[in-house]
C-alpha cells in the first residue's frame, strides 16, 4: 500500500501533476492506465451495499464522506475470472464525465502500480481486434520500459448504458 | 462616477420576473371583478417600476414596450378607458411578450420580433381607439424623441406648481431630474421660488427649500407629467393645471392635489428578508444531514457504554442526548429555510383557466384553497408540471360546454377547484372540478381496445380499480385528440412524475358530479421517517408512510396461484406477496427465518406484503440520490448512510409492485408449463 500512499499524497500535493500523467495499475498480470486527473483517491476495499438487479460488476454503493460512490468491479467488467478480495485490493475513485455530467465511480483494481509520463505521441491507437473483443474503452497502447500499458478511456467504460443491465429482465429469476 | 452596472442586472430580473406575477395575477382579478382602485394602483406600478427598470439597465425594447402598457393602464386609472375584454386580452397578451422579452434580456439573445412587433401594433391599434384621445411618444425607451403626437395633443400648455416638502432630499428623490425630465417633454420656462429659503445660519442643506412654477409647452399629455412626479406622491405639494383650450372634465381633476402615501409603492423585503441562493442552503442541508450521522454514530456508541456506571458516562450520555434534540431541532430548522408556500405553483393557474377556457368555450372559474400551505421547493417545482396536467384536463375533459351543463340542470360556470393542506408529515393537493366525471364504461371499453386489461378477466365497472386504468401508459379518453389535452400520454406520466417524488395519486370520481384528484407528497425530498428491515444480509428502508401494518407470516394463509404469483389471505382480502428476498437479489442463499414479517404496504392505491426477514428499528434518515453518481434503478428510490457509516437502499414500494408484475409477465412460459 505504500506505493498507494505515496501517490495519494503526490495527488492531493498537486506534484508534478501534468495533462499527459497516468496512474496505473495491475489486473491480472497486465496494467492499465488511467489520466491522473480523474483520479479522486485511492483507498483500500470495503464492504459494499449491493444494489439489486444490476450488472454483477456493479459491486455495490459505498458511503464517501456522505456521498453515495458505486464501485465497478474491473475484473468482472472485463470478463476476468474473480478474485477474493484482499488487503491489497484497492478501490480507485474516478471522476467520470458523461451525458455532460460528472459523476464519482469507485473501480476494483488487483493493485496500484506506477505514475508515467506518457505523452500523447506516445500512446498508439489499439489495433483493430475486430468485433469480438470489446475494445472502445480503450483509447490506446503505450509501452514504458519494454511493459506494454493499456489507456483506458474511463468515460467510455463507466458511462450510464454500460451500468445497466445489457436486457431489461435479469438473468435468472 | 463610474459604477458596473451589469451586476444590478440579477437583482432587475428578479424584481421584473416578481413584476411580471403582479400585472399578470392583477390582470386577471381587473378582467374578471373590474377595475379595482387597489388592484389597478399595484398593476400600474408593476408596469411603470419594470418601465424604469429596463430604461435604467439599457434593455431599450423592454422599456418601450412597458411604456405603451403603463400608458394603457393609467388611461384605466384615470377612468378614461373601461376595462373591457378586448383590453384585458391584449394586456394579458402583452405580459407573454414581456415575459419573452425579459427572457431575452436575460439570455443576452433576440427576443421573437413579430410576437413583440404584433403585441405592439395591438396595444397602439387601442390606444389610438377608445375613449382616450391618442397619445404623444413612441415609448420612453427611445427618449423623450417622440414630441409630434399622432393627433389631438399638439400645442398644449401646462402649469404646473411644484413645491417639494423639506425632506423630499432624503426620499431619494431630485427634483432636477423632474425638471430634467419635463424640459425634455417640450419648451419649459421655470422660475424659481426662493421664499422659502432660510438665511445661511439656519440653512439645512439636506433640506429642499426651493419651489418651482413651471409652464410646460408641447404635444405633452397629463399623464407624462403624471408619471415624472409617481415617486416624488406624498413628498410635495403639485398643482398641475392645463392651460387654455383643456376639456372642462379635464381641468376639474387639474387642480387637485397628489394624493397621499396611499398611492405609495410597498417598501420592498419587508419583515426582513433576504435573498439566498439556493446552493448554499442545500450545502447546509447536507452538513446537517452528516451532522445527523455523526450523532447518531456517537449515539450507538453511547449506548453500548452501558454498564460502565461511573459518573462520567452518565453524563456523557447526557450529553448525547442534548447533541440528538439539538441536532434535530437544527434539522427541523434548516429544512423549514427551504419551504415555500404553494401558492408559488398555484400562481400560473388563473391565467391558465381563463385562458383554456376560452379557447374551449367554457366557462371555469378556478378556485384555490391553502396557498399557503408549505412545501419544499424541489417538491413544489417538481409536482408544478403535473398540477398543470391535472387542471388542463379539469377543464379540457371535466368540465362540460355552457349548453350541456344547462342541460344537466348546473350552473353554466364550471369550477375547477385547488386545495392544498398538510396532513400527518404530507402535503396533500386535491385537484377537483364539479364537471361530468369520469365515464367508467368508456374507460373500460377504451382500456380493453388498448389492451390494458391483460388477462385477468375484466372488473366490473363500479371497481375502484376501473379509475386507476386512467394511469396506465398509453391511455387517453378524449374522443378526439386536441392540442390542450388528449395525446394519450398524460396521466401516466403525472403518476410517474408524482412517484418519482416519493408521493401518491388517487382518483375519485362520480358520474354529473365531477372528479377528485388527490395528490399525497412528502413536504421533502431530504429526509423520511424509514422502517428499517433485514433481508437476508441487507438491510433496507421502508418509507413510514407507505406501511400500513406488519403481520405475522401464517403459512396457512399464503396462496400460490397458477404455480407462480403468490397471494395472501390478510382477514377478507387477498393481497400480492412479493419476495425482497427474490425481487432484490439478496440473500437467496441464506436459509429463510423460522417466522417470516409480512409489511403490508401500499402505493398508487395498491396493496401488496414484503415478505421480509426481521424488523429492525424505525428513525429518521437522510435521502442520499443514487442517480448523481449511478443511475436510476427500478424499485429503489434512494439510499442512506446508517448510523455506523453503511448505505441502506431506501425501497420505493410503487417500483417494487410495477418490478414484480414486469417479472410476472416476462415469465409467461414458466406459468403455463
Amino acid at each position: 500500500m505504500s506505493t498507494a500512499q505515496m501517490l495519494e499524497s503526490d495527488i492531493a500535493l498537486g506534484v508534478a501533476v501534468d495533462a499527459d500523467q497516468y496512474l496505473t495499475f495491475l489486473l491480472e498480470g497486465e496494467e492499465y492506465g488511467v489520466d491522473i486527473l480523474r483520479v479522486q483517491e485511492i483507498r483500500g476495499w470495503e464492504r459494499t451495499t449491493p444494489i439489486p438487479n444490476t450488472p454483477d460488476y456493479v459491486q455495490g454503493v459505498i458511503n464517501l464522506r456522505g456521498t453515495i460512490v458505486p464501485i465497478i468491479d474491473l475484473r468482472r467488467r472485463f470478463g476476468l475470472p474473480p478474485r477474493e478480495y484482499g488487503p491489497t485490493t484497492v478501490v480507485v475513485v474516478l471522476r467520470v464525465e458523461s451525458e455532460e455530467r460528472e459523476r464519482t465511480m469507485g473501480i476494483v483494481v488487483d493493485a496500484v502500480s506506477d505514475v508515467y509520463n506518457l505523452p500523447e505521441e506516445e500512446v498508439a491507437p489499439p489495433p483493430d481486434l475486430g468485433s469480438a473483443i470489446s475494445i472502445n474503452f480503450v483509447r490506446g497502447l503505450a509501452t514504458v520500459e519494454g511493459k506494454m500499458v493499456i489507456v483506458l478511456d474511463i468515460d467510455r467504460l463507466l458511462n450510464a448504458d454500460a451500468l445497466a443491465l445489457a436486457s431489461g429482465a435479469p438473468e435468472a429469476a | 462616477m463610474s459604477v458596473d452596472i451589469a451586476r444590478f442586472h440579477q437583482a432587475f430580473f428578479e424584481e421584473a420576473a416578481e413584476g411580471l406575477e403582479t400585472l399578470e395575477q392583477g390582470l386577471l382579478a381587473l378582467a374578471e371583478h373590474g377595475g379595482d382602485p387597489e388592484t389597478l394602483n399595484a398593476v400600474f406600478r408593476a408596469a411603470h417600476s419594470m418601465k424604469g427598470g429596463a430604461a435604467t439597465f439599457g434593455f431599450q425594447a423592454l422599456a418601450g414596450f412597458t411604456h405603451l402598457l403603463e400608458t394603457l393602464l393609467d388611461e384605466v386609472r384615470g377612468g378614461r378607458r373601461a376595462m373591457d375584454e378586448p383590453l384585458a386580452d391584449a394586456l394579458l397578451g402583452s405580459v407573454d411578450v414581456l415575459r419573452d422579452l425579459l427572457a431575452a434580456a436575460r439570455e443576452g439573445t433576440e427576443a421573437d420580433a413579430e410576437a413583440l412587433a404584433a403585441a405592439e401594433a395591438r396595444l397602439k391599434a387601442l390606444l389610438g381607439s377608445g375613449a382616450g384621445p391618442a397619445l404623444a411618444g413612441e415609448g420612453a425607451g427611445e427618449g423623450a424623441a417622440g414630441r409630434g403626437g399622432d393627433g389631438g395633443g399638439g400645442g398644449r400648455r401646462w402649469r404646473i406648481v411644484f413645491r417639494p416638502h423639506a425632506h423630499l432630499l432624503r426620499t431619494g428623490n431630485e427634483p432636477l431630474r423632474a425638471l430634467r425630465e419635463l424640459a425634455a417633454l417640450g419648451r419649459l420656462e421655470a422660475s424659481l421660488d426662493c421664499s422659502r429659503l432660510p438665511a445661511l445660519e439656519a440653512l439645512e442643506p439636506h433640506d429642499c427649500h426651493l419651489a418651482w412654477t413651471l409652464t410646460l409647452e408641447g404635444a405633452v399629455e397629463r399623464v407624462q407629467i403624471d408619471e415624472i412626479f409617481e415617486w416624488m406622491e406624498g413628498d410635495c405639494d403639485l398643482e398641475i393645471e392645463a392651460l387654455e383650450d383643456e376639456r372642462p372634465q379635464r381641468a376639474a381633476d387639474a387642480a387637485q392635489q397628489v394624493p397621499g402615501p396611499a398611492g405609495r409603492p410597498p417598501a420592498r423585503g419587508e419583515a426582513g428578508s433576504i435573498r439566498v441562493s439556493i446552493d448554499k442552503i442545500d450545502a447546509l442541508i447536507n452538513m446537517v444531514g452528516e451532522l445527523v450521522i455523526t450523532q447518531s454514530m456517537l449515539g450507538q456508541i453511547g449506548e453500548r457504554l452501558e454498564g460502565l456506571d461511573t459518573a462520567c458516562v452518565e453524563r456523557l450520555r447526557d450529553g448525547l442526548a442534548q447533541l440528538e434534540r439539538n441536532t434535530r431541532e437544527l434539522q427541523e430548522s434548516v429544512m423549514r429555510v427551504r419551504m415555500v408556500p404553494i401558492s408559488f405553483a398555484f400562481a400560473r393557474f388563473p391565467r391558465m383557466v381563463r385562458d383554456l377556457g376560452r379557447k374551449l368555450g367554457k366557462q371555469v372559474r378556478l378556485e384555490l384553497a391553502g396557498e399557503q400551505t408549505e412545501l419544499d421547493k424541489t417538491v413544489m417545482e417538481r409536482i408544478s408540471d403535473p398540477l398543470v396536467h391535472l387542471v388542463r384536463n379539469a377543464v379540457d375533459h371535466g368540465i362540460e360546454p355552457p349548453e350541456a351543463r344547462r342541460a344537466a340542470g348546473k350552473p353554466e360556470t364550471g369550477t375547477v377547484r385547488l386545495n392544498a393542506y398538510h396532513k400527518g408529515g404530507n402535503i396533500v393537493i386535491e385537484v377537483s372540478d364539479d364537471g361530468a366525471g369520469i365515464d367508467r364504461t368508456r374507460v373500460l371499453e377504451k382500456a380493453r381496445e388498448r389492451g390494458l386489461l391483460g388477462g385477468d378477466g375484466e372488473p366490473a365497472p363500479d371497481d375502484p380499480a376501473v379509475l386507476d386504468l386512467i394511469f396506465e401508459p398509453g391511455f387517453s379518453t378524449a374522443a378526439e385528440v386536441t392540442d390542450v389535452s388528449g395525446r394519450g400520454v398524460g396521466m401516466d406520466v403525472v403518476r410517474r412524475n408524482i412517484r418519482e417524488l416519493g408521493g401518491t395519486i388517487e382518483v375519485d370520481s362520480t358520474p354529473g358530479r365531477g372528479s377528485t384528484f388527490t395528490i399525497r407528497l412528502p413536504l421533502t425530498l431530504a429526509i423520511l421517517d424509514g422502517q428499517l428491515v433485514r433481508v437476508g444480509s441487507e438491510i433496507y428502508v421502508v418509507p413510514l408512510v407507505s406501511i400500513v401494518e406488519s403481520v405475522q407470516l401464517r403459512e396457512e394463509q399464503l396462496n400460490t396461484l397458477a404455480g407462480d404469483a403468490e397471494v395472501y389471505r390478510l382477514r377478507e382480502d387477498y393481497i400480492p406477496v412479493l419476495r425482497l428476498r427474490e425481487l432484490l437479489d439478496t440473500g437467496r442463499e441464506a436459509p429463510p427465518p423460522e417466522r417470516r414479517l409480512l409489511v403490508v404496504v401500499e402505493g398508487d392505491g395498491h396493496r401488496a406484503g414484503l415478505l421480509v426477514d426481521e424488523l429492525l428499528g424505525q428513525q429518521q434518515v437522510v435521502i442520499k440520490s443514487l442517480e448523481s453518481n449511478f443511475r436510476r434503478v427500478e424499485g429503489i428510490s434512494g439510499a442512506t448512510i446508517l448510523g455506523d457509516g453503511t448505505v441502506a437502499l431506501i425501497l420505493d414500494v410503487g417500483g417494487l409492485v410495477g418490478l414484480a408484475r414486469a417479472r410476472g409477465r416476462a415469465r409467461p412460459s414458466a406459468a403455463a408449463a
